[in-house]
């Protein structure tokens, strides 16, 4: 399973990497890294991409993560990918906004990968 | 005619040593001398009618004076009470002013901390599953893997200082902001303190205004050294500054939601001995109307409640006052504000 996880917080990669370095290992899971929406669209606007779950941090400069995802789902409905919002903004009217453009899941930061494993494994 | 004048009048008549010219001419004086008493006589009496009026309209005088005096007492009172108000209302809204920058920053502050403690939470889990890994390793020998683990544990604790620091940062500035300045100048970095006060603005912002995305281009000059300010004053003005641009930028994306790029600028340039910070935003401008009174205290442009229009207005003694320089300001409407701090080296 390919999953595409976008955050201007560069870490991230390292910290995805570490954490499902067994997953990795293993070739039960591949990350894509994406430092901005902008970034991610153009991830996703090339055809090959395999991505099927994007895990995408909603404040970040430029695009937020809910102008993505109001894009994603709007504009790649073949195959639709799942859209996870992970974000430090947890309040009601985030995930209303969220929901409302279509999200299929909202965590929280601090994040707690046991749960998001949980989550992606029942994906899988 | 008065007794008196009378008798002599008629010893006059009746005496045999004057003649009769001589009587008609003294009877005449006399006639004349009682005219004249009776003149004397009604104009004393109006002289006394006159004084006693007077004395009334004297007493009343000084009545009404005296009522007078008491009321002025009483708005004099009432006068240094209202001063004494005013005084405790301007420092309330100096504080508030104060506060209201602290409130619009706390929330985006909170949850500015949960991304390092993302960091910290996650890299320290990581690094207890790394340590039982290496564990294993050692126990079946491969001393390489377990070398290679544990350079993985020292990168995930790095992580974590690094992060755990700049969640400290973070609680520093905000507590620095909230501090009472204690007016002491202290040698700055005032590239330091403009970056830290525009991550704050922004994600401040960002707190309150879901859809508020702006990009943020900062130019410090590295050469410009430190400088001797009151650090949480200027970073108050950095901040009102940065705040101000945000909002109109803010605006003019609504206005505009295509091909419109909101952007705010931060720079720092020393020229001459003078450190110049820049804050440059592409939104709504000023109009004219309104750029004489952007410094008066309560001038503000946004809708009730939402400032205080004391921003600019304190930041403006901070600079001049505070620290002898100039608050500088070059705008055209609809197209750009540059806000410009002025310092003495």
């Amino acid at each position: 399973m390919k999953i595409l996880v976008v955050d201007d917080e560069k870490d991230v990669q390292v910290l995805f990497e570490q954490r499902f370095r067994k997953e990795i290992r293993n070739k039960e899971m591949e990350f894509a890294f994406a430092y901005s929406g902008e970034d991610a669209l153009k991830y996703l606007g090339d055809l090959s991409h395999e991505a099927v779950l994007i895990l995408s941090d909603i404040n970040m400069p430029g695009m937020s993560g809910l102008e993505l995802l109001r894009h994603i789902k709007e504009k790649h409905k073949e195959p639709p990918p799942l859209v996870m919002m992970i974000t430090a903004y947890g309040d009601a009217d985030n995930y209303n906004t969220a929901m409302k453009l279509g999200a299929d899941d909202f965590l929280t930061k601090p994040l707690e990968f046991s749960l998001l494993k949980e989550k992606l494994k029942a994906i899988h | 005619m008065s007794p008196q004048l009378q008798t002599i009048s008629d010893l006059i008549k009746n005496s045999s040593g004057i003649s009769d010219a001589e009587k008609e001419s003294l009877l005449k004086v006399i006639k004349e001398a009682d005219k004249n008493q009776a003149m004397i006589q009604f104009k004393l009496e109006r002289i006394e009618k006159d004084r006693n009026t007077l004395s009334v309209m004297l007493q009343e005088s000084i009545e009404d004076l005296q009522k007078k005096s008491l009321v002025i007492e009483d708005a004099n009172k009432a006068l240094t009470q209202t001063l004494e108000e005013l005084r405790a209302t301007q420092a309330q809204l100096i504080q508030s002013e104060k506060m209201a920058s602290l409130g619009e920053l706390t929330a985006g502050i909170a949850h500015e901390i949960q991304n390092p403690l993302n960091f910290v939470n996650n890299f320290s889990e990581v690094s207890n599953e790394l340590l039982d890994e290496m564990t294993e390793q050692l126990e079946k020998g491969n001393a390489n893997e377990a070398k290679a683990i544990a350079n993985e544990v020292k990168m995930s604790l790095e992580k974590i200082n690094l992060h755990g620091k700049r969640a400290d940062g973070i609680v520093k500035s905000m507590l620095q902001h909230s501090r009472t300045s204690n007016n002491k100048k202290e040698p700055t970095d005032i590239n330091v303190l403009a970056d830290e006060y525009l991550r704050l603005a922004y994600h401040g912002l960002r707190a309150k205004d879901k859809s508020f995305n702006a990009a943020l281009k900062t130019d410090y000059d590295e050469n410009i050294g430190l400088l001797k300010v009151i650090s949480q004053d200027i970073g108050r003005v950095i901040l009102n500054l940065i705040t101000n641009a945000f909002y109109a930028v803010m605006e003019k994306k609504k206005l505009h939601t295509q091909d419109y790029e909101p952007t705010v600028t931060v720079s720092t340039k020393k020229i001459d001995n003078k450190i110049i910070v820049e804050v440059t935003d592409n939104g709504t401008g000023i109009p004219q109307k309104a750029l004489d009174k952007i410094f008066q205290p309560f001038f503000t442009t946004k809708p009730t409640g939402q400032g205080t229009g004391l921003g600019l207005s304190l930041s403006y003694d901070i600079v001049t006052k505070g620290h002898g320089g100039e608050l500088k300001v070059e705008t055209k409407e609809g197209e750009y504000t540059a806000f410009s701090v002025i310092l003495p080296v």
